[in-house]
């Protein structure tokens, strides 16, 4: 495969690792306060996602330094022209950081409360604007000559983004729940369980929507299968919801997502960010770094993400049992 | 105000700003990671209980670190999307090896040390925080390595075809002498932040414990107290010897800002070292009055000879006018330069000289309840951030008016000036908006941040933790540093 293929197919990947990890971290957030009634439920719910979060979080970074190390000319046309939208991202990425790092640091109640609110805001913002993003990206977006961007921020909302947006919302609501019902027991799992339940049909059908409007649009004939593929994953999880295997259903869940990513990623191809003067458009060509940077790049990627996906993989392992709600009420101690 | 002079204060603001808590989390993860380790050879409560202190301290500050890195790698893009299109192909790479080789150790093994205290065997434990360490050292060298392109261009040519920085020599952009200088530089004032922190908080509580009569808390927060002085003092001598390297290869490699930290006028023999001048507001050198100098020093600092020549900045003003055209003020900003390198150095010495009136007040073994040490702890702890707040802030607007400084040795056209870096889809009412939201949102955390660290400091000292019990039964121990 030539190398800007390949990159193309890495950022893919990290995209996946990123929108597959920080969805279930996401939706988790997004259910905060109605899955968790009580502050010891809501703490067990943030308990879930605690060791991982900040792991989880890396893959966008490292997908934004591989963006710029690989595709300079997609990176900064992408930033500079998404710019408010990935400001309001930034923004709700810090709060919500900051919340779940800062929240159990005091024992007050308001304090507290407080920072939860800042993590489902920070929560909802980014799961919906991602979608937005990408729905735009897949469209194409007015782009002069020189690959900037020349359309505004209103004009990102058009009604295909806009049901992108709420398609990756939906996802990873459902995401969410099914990983809260993975990790908890008791009426937490129960809750989350009934939630996920409640969430599986129109998850299917507005994101079945999306996928159908885009592969019809904007895509190409291999990706019917892929669209396939995310309706029967998108199936196969609300099947095992309803037999209550939730450890099956936040499986096909994150294939799910995976196939979406594989579906978006497979309608660009072999542009990186289509114009809407198809001449101006941003291919993985003329936005690609040297063949010498993208040849380093890829030695160091081979060498480094078999570490990286082991170690993660291992957290996740020691981490594995359920969280209780009892267990972690005396948790707060001081010095 | 231009959308340019905008995104510059927006990089200003958000790069000082994130660089409070980088300097500290690099310098402390290796202490706290020490601290653990002194507990887990002695099993003396009391390291345990240094341990709690400042991991939770680190972690508040880390945490901080963590959201406002983000907002500096997606920044690159927003409002320097020129830039990004000159240099990805050469600065992308040490950002991209950053998130892969440091960022996901950082990261996950943070999460591991936090929730980590039951699952994990102790010596596993242990190893989380040793590789927070390391990592978050990494992590420094691949962005100096990145920064040092901007200073010193290697390992790439320019291409006229594609117009951008391609690069040739991966080794050499991460061998980049200037980024070798800076390393040690960076870090050991790091482990200078790190060490006052710990010092200053820990003679504070060393005071407070000793005159409530505890003297057992009080000899706890001694050992603390004295690790941070030895930290200062080794640090501060290495601060010292890499600041001489760099400001050597600077002289060289940047003439005009050093030329500009001397504000020196015109090139002469045996230059001297201005402690005090005055200047008129133009931005013009000839307005500047030398009111005290040292003969010959900035000569010496340069190469080592009282009596070596040095360039002036209208000297280099000439230089750069036949070699990169005529019409462009090639000198940086003349007071922010000269006060900016005299404050970091000034600072810098002040902490080292506080730290050592610091081990003479606690010699002996014993614990002061002295007033004076109390105060004078708590006086330290900004000294050194300060110092490299006005280190970076002489590093990057030393550089101006490039964005890329032209290499000295460099035979091709690889430069860029600020001006030419600047997002041209980006609207200055875009900027404004993000420069008022990035300051409010940073501005409220500064003061919840400032909060939190005073009052952890603060209970530490009315609840001593029960540490005896959790030292036998470890399996117990509360989960001080989780949800």
């Amino acid at each position: 495969m030539e190398l800007n293929t390949l990159w193309f197919c890495l950022i893919a990947v990290l995209w996946t690792g990123y929108l597959v990890l920080e969805g279930f971290d996401f939706g988790v957030g997004m259910w905060l306060s109605i899955l968790g009634k009580t502050p010891a439920e809501r703490r067990a719910v943030l308990r879930t996602i605690g060791p991982v979060w900040d792991g989880n979080e890396v893959w966008l970074l490292t997908a934004g330094g591989a963006t710029f190390a690989a595709f300079p000319e997609w990176y900064a046309t992408l930033f500079s022209g998404f710019y408010l939208p990935l400001f309001l991202i930034l923004v709700a990425l810090i709060v919500r950081g900051i919340g779940l790092e800062f929240r159990a640091k005091l024992d007050s109640p308001l304090w507290q409360r407080r920072w939860e609110q800042a993590i489902q805001v920070g929560s909802w913002v980014p799961a919906l604007l991602w979608g937005v993003a990408f729905a735009n990206i897949v469209r194409g977006v007015p782009l002069d000559a020189k690959h900037q961007f020349t359309g505004t921020f209103l004009g990102l909302l058009s009604p295909f983004a806009l049901l992108g947006g709420l398609a990756t919302t939906l996802l990873f609501l459902s995401h969410g729940a099914v990983f809260v019902a993975l990790k908890t027991q008791g009426p937490l799992r129960t809750r989350a369980l009934g939630w996920a339940k409640r969430m599986a049909l129109p998850t299917l059908g507005v994101s079945g929507a999306f996928g159908l409007w885009t592969q019809v649009q904007y895509s190409v004939a291999w990706t019917w299968p892929v669209l396939g593929f995310v309706a029967l994953a998108l199936g196969a999880a609300a099947l095992s919801v309803w037999r209550e295997r939730e450890g099956w259903s936040f499986t096909f869940s994150c294939l799910a997502i995976a196939g979406v990513v594989v579906l978006l990623f497979g309608s660009l191809f072999p542009d990186v960010m289509p114009a809407l003067e198809p001449a101006h458009s941003l291919t993985v060509h003329n936005a690609s770094s040297t063949p010498y940077t993208l040849r380093i790049m890829t030695y160091v990627a081979v060498a480094l993400v078999p570490f990286v996906l082991a170690y993660q993989g291992w957290t996740y392992w020691v981490f594995r049992q359920r969280v209780t709600v009892d267990e972690l009420t005396p948790a707060l101690g001081e010095g | 105000m231009t959308s340019l002079e905008l995104a510059r204060w927006q990089f200003g603001i958000t790069t000082v700003y994130h660089f409070i808590f980088v300097p500290l989390t690099i310098g402390l993860a290796p202490l706290v990671a020490l601290l653990q380790t002194l507990w887990v050879v002695t099993r003396k409560p009391a390291w345990l209980r240094l341990t709690r202190l400042f991991g939770k301290l680190f972690l508040i500050n880390f945490a901080l670190g963590v959201v406002t890195g983000i907002v500096q790698e997606f920044q690159f893009g927003m409002n320097w999307s020129e830039y990004a299109r000159f240099v990805g192909d050469v600065f992308g790479a040490p950002l991209a090896m950053e998130a892969l080789a440091a960022f996901f150790i950082e990261s996950t093994f943070l999460g591991l040390w936090i929730f980590g205290w039951k699952q994990l065997p102790r010596g596993l434990h242990l190893a989380s925080i040793w590789l927070v360490a390391f990592a978050v050292n990494l992590s420094a060298y691949f962005i100096l390595a990145a920064n040092s392109f901007m200073q010193h261009p290697v390992g790439a040519h320019f291409n006229p075809a594609t117009g951008r920085a391609e690069m040739t020599d991966i080794v050499a952009v991460l061998t980049n002498n200037t980024a070798l200088v800076a390393f040690p530089h960076t870090v050991t004032s790091a482990f200078l932040v790190a060490g006052t922190f710990v010092a200053g908080i820990c003679g504070w509580l060393m005071v407070r414990s000793s005159q409530a009569g505890e003297a057992t808390e009080a000899q706890t927060f001694r050992g603390g107290l004295r690790l941070g002085l030895v930290t200062v003092i080794v640090s501060g001598l290495g601060v010292a010897v890499s600041g001489d390297a760099q400001a050597k290869l600077m002289f060289q490699q940047q003439p005009m800002k050093m030329a500009a930290a001397e504000a020196l006028c015109d090139g002469r023999a045996g230059a001297p070292f201005s402690l005090l001048a005055v200047g008129d507001l133009n931005n013009d050198c000839r307005g500047v009055r030398h009111l005290l100098e040292l003969p010959g020093l900035t000569s010496f600092l340069a190469s080592g000879d009282f009596q070596a020549p040095l360039e002036g900045v209208n000297d280099v003003q000439k230089r750069y006018e036949e070699r990169y055209g005529a019409g462009q003020d090639y000198a940086p900003n003349l007071a922010v330069t000269y006060w900016s390198f005299r404050l970091m150095i000034g600072l810098g010495v002040g902490s080292a000289a506080l730290a050592l009136v610091g081990f003479w007040l606690t010699r002996g073994g014993v614990a002061s309840n002295s007033e004076r040490l109390a105060r004078l702890s708590l006086a330290a702890l900004p000294t050194p951030f300060l110092a490299c707040s006005f280190g970076w802030i002489f590093t990057e607007m030393g550089r101006q008016p490039w964005l890329v400084a032209p290499n000295p040795n460099g035979v091709d056209a690889l430069r860029l000036l600020t001006a030419s870096g600047v997002s041209t889809a980006v609207s200055p009412a875009m900027v404004w908006t993000t420069l008022i939201g990035f300051t409010c949102v940073y501005g409220a955390l500064a003061a919840v941040w400032f909060y939190l660290m005073r009052h952890f400091v603060r209970a530490s000292l009315k609840h001593p933790a029960p540490v005896a019990s959790e030292d036998s039964h470890p399996e117990t121990a509360p989960l001080s540093f989780g949800y």
